[in-house]
């Protein structure tokens, strides 16, 4: 089982956090201090695997992380997952991300952290690896972007919201238009309509 | 202006969404928290918004804040409407919120349970893709119970997408709600041969991860395993189950023989590092799981530690670390052939990750020999002296000490080179392992007795440096050492030069600053040494130094009682007063030496940390078994009956070893010793010359000789232990000399036959004698220990509730056990309410069969036909294999069953489990099937198959058998299952006293019969209190077992009306013999606040506790509850008056007696008699005594046809006796106690209660 995977830069800042096991908000923030103190002192030229987080799980729990340019990925597994397996997962979902935002940079994964998690899970679920192979991950994530394109995407909300706020707020407008402060206000309100 | 200000405010609110959320935090870096509470606010704003489209943005904006570390748990509803938007953008939005902030304890979560559902059956595939994978995350053991079939119907989803999300996710289900293990495992087992390989790995890794647990269910799985790991290609799919496989092997260890051959291929022909890693460790662990069988797996052990020997050269690290870690499994059970690798274990000491490093470290503890040790630790103390991080220092130093001490010190042969690493190690600074240090320095020096001098000496050093050590008392763990160096010093003081200057040294006032503990520890050997110093003045006649000593303590001490530990003040302020006296007797010219001596006289010996444990339990005794009778459940089970028939006799405490005299002493240990002599546990410490220390080190007769003084004792300053390696060198090689002087000498006389063998002489490991003879004391075990070591398991474990025997489930099964009713998963009905449950074992099952089906419900009606035509089916099948009685009872009892269980079941797994029922012939037995395959030698092409052939041959017999093991296998389940209702039963008490199950107990408590009688009708011993239109309550008076002067009044408050009630206050006006206890601080007017409030039509319990003072009269107290009535309109303040009746009765309390002591107590001549007659009753005797003992907390001690005697006792340890008589319609009781107030008040509610009964 994973129990935990953290994706932080060099500096320690969380760009995405899964907790396949319950902790509270400051426990979570602890263990990536913690993780980050024990990852980050580390040479690019050690091994991977690191025991002693002693916040997650004990003796039967692994740190194995890879570190690329400013990030690192780190995933907490028990002694049921196999150390290189991991080590490969860690690469594929990295590649993964690689195909999806097309040269992936930690500013995809700053700004775009939604569907960066959106990307895990097709790759892991509830701790369990779901799918290893990159090309099926790939075409889910696709199908699921398309569907959301279909339905306007939240992209578009912004826009739509603010009409439909406008549409409600309308009864409360024409009590105003009598004070005479109408001629600034639609004005700046019509772009959005 | 105001709607300006609106109107800038939405601009913003909607210009925002994650990435400028993102944006604006990385452009306010100095301000970030200022900045982000007030998109917190917007986000707040945004969530009062109707529109789906603003609280999606908001959500996904908090789910980022989550991750900073922000608590959204407030937002948490906001989230569920965000999850059921019928779109699939935000529904998604919300789902990946609600997993990363969603948990247990999340009290919403249950408002989920039908949108999940609806999701779940969604057309859109990813619609339910995303609830699954949330689901995932916070599945909860309600949501796993209400939705465990929803997902099992979606195992067999046409979708692989979806079928391999199910199947991962019913691990979770698994663990969160177990009963759903055994009807969801067939389908489970099936998902193994899933043409979708996403699917089939999903599947090999739920089932991997939960064989791992419990791997004793999944042995039969194993040739199916083994058909996938010889047919798949999918690396993934292959590591789990090799891994698996691994796990099984310790079981099974003919499995393990069957896989050494294309395990070793794969290791042979792979390309994969990570496959040939795993195949390495599997076969690891079936050699080891061979390891007593067969020796004859060299060529494979060879392979491994090749391959592992690659590996660890390997330039790449990781494989490195992995090399050294499967190395060190190799190292238990073979541990010759890694230790040829000594050199490359070495090398990666030095290997500059400290991972690498950790696991070398590992590999070292079984690698080190007599010949070695020094060497090893060495170098190992030179690395702590490098290391910089304490994570990495502390583990050296552990190492250092686990690898010296490991098997009761077998390779120590100088322990003064030991004792001095020690002290070395004492140097560390801001180590946290200054107790394991003081723990070893304590046990070496308690345990080897010929070190004692040695170890006094350098103890005597550290406490006189002890201010180097203590420098930061409080942050450094180093300062546990001096406890153990003060406890050594003061224990084996007759050992110190100078016990006069260790005795200063520990009475420095810096000494004030350390822990408390170690103070404590110092006052007291203080003490000791003191004795040694009068003892050393007083022989040597220096009388007036003796008395300066004195004074010097008197002086000193007092720091110590002022300590604001209590243990040093008490320790100190004793210390004080006695060594006063001293100084009052040593004026008087006394010589006390002798007297304080003894103080501290006889030996302590090491005693084993489990000994207490061990200790055998006599024959005869069986520590389960009552001593007394079990009270009734209204007393607590910690109570221990006090005497009843006489006082307490103060107990003597026993003689202390000090008051006796020195020929006392002397004979005492002469006994001991000689019991000592007699017990074969016990190693002596007298000298027998017969064997010889090397052979059996710390284990036997081993002589004690005198330290051999080659090597100096006074080491100036801190001891350097590197000396000794030299002087071990030195020492060797002059043995060898030696031996070699003799061999020449052997062989001068042999003139000098074989001289080539002289000059290739290696020094074995025999060889190495021992600097000092030592006798280690093994620690003390009682005699005939137990040799189990049960190794105590983590009752906590949430696996454990998974391990559920699934073998028999699986169709073909010899001893099919088919999933009772009770364990289908529950479906989309309304949930069975508890009480229903808790009916049915007295539900009349013929009955219920004989009632027309048309009077059941429609929807139910199906279900119920197939059940039926089961049934049907069934007995046709007991007719044609001759049934007997047993098996009719059989089936009444199975019908029975399904009778209870109301829950209707739609999954189609009945009418499967239906069909596979009617063909149990021509399947072989499970275990047999897995045997014959373990049997055939070669890898059978199709493992599957092969037992269908070897079938036939006992087809005829087998149809029969396996029917009669299902009908077992059934039966078991069912007194299961019934025990289980019972269980069921008495947490129902517990949780509520339920009239009639309160009766059930009270007839229980007293009578040691169990005749089979009419049942008795129910009886509670609540009545009222007061009742108006808003609430009732009712109530029932205990005593206090703990407390013979309180009793606590139990009142049920029972919502009577439609509105919410609050606020309840209950109080009393006391009287002076009874008072209600409130808590401190409150006045004698004050109520005391219900606990709890109750919505309309709950009742709930609360408990008030009362003193009394006289419990000879019965008492009734005034009070009044005042609480508020909460309604739509608005809420109103209610009180409703009561009295509560204090009956002599609820001061007696159920106490069981035996008979003999019952007679003794009846001819004491204290008691005063009484009597009273009851006419006119027509109640069944047993009825009878079972309301007197409910009723009056009375219990039986005999009964002898209509006659018996009952004894309780009131809180304050009056007896009562009772005598019951029934005679024709009417019964008389003849009454002893020693209170006859008490008495008549006791009968006149007895008879009270009869009368009004009748």
């Amino acid at each position: 089982m994973i129990k935990a995977i953290l994706v932080f830069n060099n500096h320690g800042k969380p760009r995405l956090i899964r907790f396949y096991q319950y902790f509270p908000e400051d426990m979570q923030q602890q263990i990536i201090r913690e993780t980050f103190h024990l990852v980050s002192k580390r040479d690019d030229n050690v091994c991977n695997f690191l025991e002693g987080g002693s916040l997650i799980g004990g003796s039967d729990y692994k740190l194995i992380y890879r570190h690329y340019a400013t990030l690192y990925f780190v995933f907490c597994v028990d002694s049921s997952e196999s150390e290189l397996g991991i080590l490969d997962l860690i690469q594929v979902f990295v590649e993964t991300l690689d195909k999806c935002f097309e040269n992936v940079c930690e500013l995809d994964l700053i700004f775009h952290m939604d569907k960066v998690h959106y990307i895990l899970q097709e790759v892991v679920m509830g701790g369990m690896v779901l799918e290893t192979n990159m090309n099926e991950i790939v075409g889910q994530v696709e199908n699921q972007s398309r569907l959301e394109k279909s339905e306007g995407g939240l992209s578009g909300a912004p826009a739509r919201a603010v009409s439909a706020v406008k549409n409600m707020n309308l009864p409360e407008i024409p009590r105003n238009i009598n004070i005479g402060d109408i001629n600034i206000k639609v004005p700046n309100l019509s772009p959005f309509v | 202006m105001a709607l300006k200000m609106v109107k800038g405010s939405i601009d913003r609110m909607f210009d925002k969404n994650l990435q400028d959320l993102v944006r604006g935090i990385r452009n306010h870096k100095e301000d970030e928290a200022k900045y982000i509470s007030t998109c917190i606010d917007e986000i707040k704003q945004e969530l009062k918004q109707d529109n789906i489209a603003v609280k999606a943005n908001a959500v996904c904006k908090l789910t980022y804040l989550q991750m900073l570390g922000y608590d959204v748990s407030w937002a948490a509803f906001n989230i569920i409407e965000v999850m059921s938007s019928s779109k699939f953008t935000y529904k998604r939005i919300g789902y990946l919120a609600a997993s990363q902030c969603f948990h247990e304890g999340t009290d919403v979560i249950m408002l989920t349970t039908n949108q999940i559902r609806k999701d779940l059956s969604s057309p859109n595939q990813y619609d339910t893709g995303v609830a699954l994978t949330g689901l995932s995350c916070f599945v909860t053991p309600d949501l796993a119970r209400d939705l465990a079939n929803d997902i099992m119907t979606l195992m067999s989803h046409t979708k692989p997408y979806i079928r391999k999300k199910a199947v991962l996710i019913m691990y979770k289900v698994f663990l969160k709600y177990p009963e759903s293990l055994r009807p969801a495992f067939p389908r489970l087992k099936e998902k193994l041969e899933d043409p979708d390989p996403g699917v089939q790995s999903a599947a090999v890794n739920v089932i991997c991860e939960l064989a791992r647990r419990n791997p004793k269910n999944y042995l039969s799985l194993a040739p199916l395993f083994f058909k996938l790991m010889t047919s798949s290609t999918n690396n993934w799919v292959l590591i789990k189950i090799i891994k698996l496989f691994g796990a099984l092997t310790p079981l099974e260890p003919r499995l393990g023989k069957k896989l050494i051959e294309p395990l070793t291929n794969l290791i042979h022909s792979t390309s994969a590092m990570s496959l040939l890693y795993e195949c390495v460790n599997t076969v690891i662990a079936v050699l080891i799981s061979l390891s007593s069988g067969m020796p004859n797996h060299s060529a494979s052990i060879q392979l491994c530690v090749q391959k592992l020997r690659i590996l660890i050269e390997d330039s790449d690290q990781n494989l490195k670390y992995l090399g050294l870690l499967a190395m060190s499994k190799i190292l238990k059970t073979h541990p010759k052939s890694v230790q040829s690798h000594k050199d490359l274990i070495l090398q990666c000491l030095d290997d500059k990750d400290e991972s690498i490093r950790l696991r070398a470290l590992d590999l070292l503890y079984g690698m080190v020999s007599k010949k070695n040790l020094m060497e090893i630790v060495k170098k190992l103390m030179i690395h702590v002296d490098k290391a910089e991080g304490t994570t990495y220092r502390d583990e050296l130093l552990t190492k250092i000490i686990d690898i010296c001490s490991q098997s009761n010190y077998q390779y120590i042969t100088n322990f003064e080179w030991y004792i001095s690493i020690l002290v070395e190690l004492t140097r560390l600074e801001g180590t946290r392992h200054g107790h394991l240090i003081a723990s070893q320095m304590l046990d070496v020096a308690i345990r080897v007795k010929a070190i004692r001098g040695f170890a006094v000496a350098q103890m005597a050093m550290l406490l006189d440096n002890a201010h180097l050590l203590a420098g930061n008392t409080q942050r450094n763990g180093i300062c546990e050492v001096l406890y153990a160096a003060a406890w050594i010093c003061g224990e084996f003081s007759e050992h110190l030069e100078d016990p006069l200057q260790t005795l200063e040294a520990m009475l420095r006032p810096k000494v004030t600053t350390l822990p408390g503990h170690i103070q404590a520890v110092y006052v007291q050997n203080a003490v000791k040494l003191f004795a040694a110093v009068l003892t050393r003045r007083e022989t040597a006649g220096e009388k007036q130094a003796a008395q300066e000593t004195t004074e010097m303590l008197i002086e000193k001490l007092p720091q110590f009682v002022q300590s604001a530990d209590l243990e040093v003040q008490e320790r100190a302020s004793c210390i004080l007063q006695l060594v006063k006296y001293i100084q009052k007797l040593q004026a008087k010219e006394v010589s006390v030496a002798e007297e304080v001596t003894a103080l501290f006289a006889g030996e302590l010996n090491p005693v084993a940390p489990k000994a207490q444990k061990k200790v055998p339990v006599p024959e005869g005794l069986d520590l389960d078994a009552w001593i007394n009778e079990p009270p009734s459940e209204s007393e607590s089970e910690d109570e221990k009956p006090k005497a009843i028939f006489q006082e307490d006799e103060p107990k003597h405490s026993r003689p202390r070893l000090t008051e006796l005299d020195e020929q006392e002493l002397a004979r005492r240990r002469e006994a001991r010793k000689q019991e000592q002599a007699n017990n074969p546990f016990y190693i002596k410490s007298s000298p027998s010359p017969q064997k010889s220390y090397q052979d059996t080190p710390g284990v036997d007769h081993i002589p004690v000789v005198q330290i051999d003084l080659t090597v100096p004792l006074k080491v100036p300053g801190m001891p350097i232990s590197d000396q000794y390696l030299k002087l071990e060198e030195e020492r060797r090689l002059k043995q060898k000399q030696e031996k070699k002087d003799k061999k020449k000498k052997k062989k001068k006389e042999k003139h000098g036959k074989s001289r080539r063998h002289d000059s290739a002489h290696t020094e074995s490991e025999e060889d190495i004698a021992p600097a000092q003879r030592v006798d280690i004391v093994t620690e003390e075990m009682p005699e005939n220990a137990l040799p189990s070591d049960e190794d105590d398991k983590d009752s906590n474990d949430p696996y454990k509730a998974l391990d559920i025997d699934l073998d028999n489930l699986v169709s073909g099964g010899g001893a099919y056990r088919p999933l009772a009713d009770s364990e289908k998963l529950p479906v989309r009905t309304h949930r069975p309410s508890r009480t229903e449950g808790l009916k049915s074992p007295d539900v009349d099952t013929t009955a219920e069969e004989q009632r027309p089906k048309k009077s059941k419900e429609k929807d139910k009606k199906k279900d119920k036909e197939r059940k039926k035509s089961k049934e049907e089916k069934k007995k046709k099948k007991r007719k044609k294999s001759a049934p007997t009685e047993e098996l009719e009872e059989e089936e009444q009892q199975h019908q029975g069953e399904q009778a209870e269980d109301k829950i209707s079941t739609e999954d189609t797994s009945e009418a499967k489990e239906a069909k596979t029922n009617d063909v149990p012939a021509a399947v072989p037995t499970e275990a047999s099937d897995l045997d014959f395959w373990l049997a055939t030698a070669p890898v059978p092409s199709k493992p599957q198959q092969q037992p269908l052939e070897a079938v036939p041959l006992s087809e005829p017999e087998s149809p029969k058998e396996s029917e009669k093991d299902q009908e077992e296998s059934s039966s078991k389940h069912k007194k299961k299952k019934h025990k289980k209702e019972k269980e069921e039963k008495k947490s129902k008490k517990k949780r509520h006293r339920s009239e009639n199950v309160e009766s059930e107990a009270a007839v229980h408590n007293g009578t040691a019969e169990e005749e089979e009688e009419e049942p008795l009708p129910p009886m509670s011993n609540y009545c009222l209190l007061a009742e108006n239109s808003y609430i009732k309550m009712v109530y029932d008076i205990q005593g206090n077992l703990q407390d013979g002067s309180q009793v606590v009044v139990s009142v049920i408050f029972e919502n009577n009306c439609t509105d919410f009630l609050k606020s309840m206050e209950f109080n009393v006006l006391d009287s002076l013999n009874t008072r209600l206890v409130r808590p401190s601080g409150a006045s004698v007017h004050d109520g005391i606040a219900v606990p709890f409030q109750l919505p309309p039509g709950v009742s709930n319990e609360a408990r008030f506790v009362f003193t009394v003072q006289s419990i000879v009269m019965p008492q009734k107290l005034k009070g009044t509850l005042t609480f508020i009535v909460k309604t739509e309109d608005g809420s109103t303040h209610e009180k409703l008056d009561f009295k509560l009746h204090f009956t002599c009765t609820s001061y007696l309390i159920t106490t069981p007696c035996y008979s003999d002591a019952f007679a003794k107590l009846l001819e004491s001549e204290e008691l005063k008699v009484n009597a009273l007659k009851l006419d006119s009753i027509n109640m069944p005797f047993h009825h009878l005594l079972a309301k007197i003992c409910f009723h009056h907390h009375f219990s039986v001690v005999e009964r002898i046809d209509s006659c018996a005697s009952m004894y309780s006792r009131s809180i304050q340890g009056h007896h009562v006796c009772l005598l019951v008589k029934s005679g024709d319609n009417s019964v008389s009781i003849d009454a002893k106690c020693n209170e006859p107030s008490l008495l008549s008040h006791v009968l006149e509610e007895i008879k009270q209660t009869f009368t009004t009964a009748s």
